[in-house]
């Protein structure tokens, strides 16, 4: 984790939007938010919600929020990963990906509330196509979104239950989120459009 | 990728994404009840089969039916080709009707390359489903498959390809493959069955089966393709008898405890069993022949996607 105080002086054209701790502590706030929501605690352990990241920075950010809530709720509730590259609707625009893990819970996802967990909330096919992938895979009783940044431009009617931080942004702007499990510190930063530095 | 013609010049990164896909496709739909992906809707794929085939053309329909994709069988028996029509005008006439990859099977070697030139134009994906004596690329990547699978990797085990080389065009791909892949291949065959230019490819050559066995992590049986030994005048002479062969070149019980115990049997099928391999072997643990076809949808599953996932990949 990153020990550099915030606002610290980024690479041209980047600016800090959050900072270590700051993803830390949102982190610990969605995982209030979502006991709170599922009244998790209440119910036997089969009723728990299940946590599925999207690769890749949704996988470690799902296994996060689902060790917090199990520090405050006392059960941590199951966790995995869904990849969706298999049902992107823009795979003929770009060249074929590699494939990412999924892995569901033994117990699999039928009845259960599933949280898909990503980074960044975007235009919203992700998560469609996430949507689509789940429905191969089984008949969750209720789906939410969590997410760690909303940055708008909806493209498909989808909205998050649990934002860790809406930051508007311009189309043309970038979100990177960076996490220590994949990228060696935690930090959100907004990238400045192509070509421009401020 | 754009066509799928050889694993003579694949290269060992395009080679193992294809395997990891397969292997991510696998771990995907495993215990699924619905074992469909939307990822090539709207994709069509022809076979274009001019030899008869079973678990090749099956595999590669279940394989474009799993990933949504149209798959539509043609084959030269039930086809204009029994009118007359080249190889040439079928293709063109599949291309134009809307064919986004054609998979081909066809007696001459080097048909699938030719295909891919002719169909540059129309932008038809070529898979090559076995030409000739010359290729057989998805069944070599279905063997990796099944090898990384059992031994964890291919590098530096040591595999015997035992048989019929000569017309195998599965031990070809699978040569080039597994050495690209790392592995070290001896072949053990009798010198009539073995290539001209053995002595050029990237293998140890071997006559004695036995002294072999002790030492390979992995022997892949071959079929002898009795119905292309076609150049041996009157008596079709590449081997004395059937019994013969069996007796130096066939795996019996007896040959199976001389390889170690993690060693893998392979055999691409369909199997002569009594003659290249005994019941009791194909049948054993350490076979493992239904795993290679089960692989097999998941490896041209993986295929598929590289070449169809995306319109604008280059060649």
């Amino acid at each position: 984790m990153s020990s550099r105080p915030r606002g610290a002086a980024e690479p041209a054209g980047q600016r800090e939007l959050l900072s270590a701790g700051d993803v830390a502590r949102t982190i610990a706030r969605m995982a209030h938010q979502v006991i709170e929501k599922t009244a998790l605690g209440a119910g036997p352990p089969e009723k728990h919600p299940v946590l599925l990241g999207i690769p890749t920075r949704g996988t470690p950010l799902a296994a996060r929020l689902a060790a917090r809530i199990g520090e405050f709720a006392g059960a941590e509730p199951p966790h995995g990963a869904l990849d969706i590259t298999l049902y992107r609707d823009d795979l003929r625009r770009r060249p074929p990906r590699a494939l990412e893990q999924t892995q569901l819970p033994a117990a699999g996802i039928d009845d259960r509330v599933v949280i898909l967990v990503d980074d960044v909330l975007f235009s919203g096919r992700t998560i469609g196509a996430a949507l689509d992938a789940l429905r191969d895979h089984g008949r969750p009783r209720a789906v939410q979104l969590a997410v760690l940044v909303d940055r708008g431009h909806r493209e498909l009617p989808i909205r998050a239950d649990y934002v860790g931080k809406n930051v508007p942004t311009a189309r043309a702007e970038g979100v990177s989120v960076l996490l220590s499990e994949t990228d060696g510190r935690d930090a959100v930063l907004l990238r400045a459009p192509e070509g421009e530095t401020r | 990728m754009k066509h799928l013609l050889a694993t003579d010049g694949l290269d060992a990164a395009t080679a193992t994404a294809v395997l990891d896909t397969a292997d991510e496709l696998k771990h995907t739909l495993l215990g699924r009840e619905v074992k469909k992906l939307p990822t090539l809707r709207g994709r069509t794929v022809i076979t274009l089969f001019y030899e008869n085939s079973t678990r090749t053309r099956v595999s590669f329909e279940i394989a474009g039916k799993w990933m949504s994709a149209d798959v539509i069988n043609v084959s030269a028996s039930s086809s204009s080709v029994n009118k007359g029509e080249s190889l040439r005008d079928t293709a063109l006439t599949l291309a134009a009707a809307g064919a986004d990859c054609m998979i081909v099977r066809h007696p001459a070697s080097g048909a699938a390359h030719r295909l891919s030139g002719w169909l540059a134009e129309a932008g038809t994906s070529v898979v090559n489903a076995g030409d000739g004596t010359h290729e057989h690329p998805t069944q070599a990547l279905l063997d990796a498959a099944t090898l990384r699978e059992r031994l964890g990797s291919l590098q530096d085990r040591r595999i015997a390809i035992v048989g019929d080389v000569l017309h195998s065009r599965v031990a070809r791909s699978n040569i080039h493959l597994l050495t690209t892949l790392g592995a070290e291949v001896v072949l053990v065959a009798p010198p009539t069955l073995l290539p001209v230019g053995v002595d050029k490819l990237p293998v140890t050559v071997s006559h004695d089966l036995d002294a072999e066995l002790p030492a390979v992590d992995a022997v892949m049986m071959l079929r002898v393709q009795a119905e292309r030994m076609t150049g041996g005048g009157p008596g079709q002479s590449f081997f004395p008898s059937a019994r013969e062969y069996s007796i130096s070149y066939g795996l019996s019980e007896r040959r199976q405890a001389l390889l170690p115990e993690h060693a893998v049997v392979l055999h691409p099928g369909p199997m002569l069993r009594g003659m290249e391999i005994a019941h009791a072997v194909a049948d054993s643990p350490a076979s493992a022949v239904t795993e290679q076809v089960r692989n097999g949808v998941h490896v041209r599953m993986a295929v598929l996607y590289h070449l169809l996932a995306s319109e604008g990949a280059a060649a």
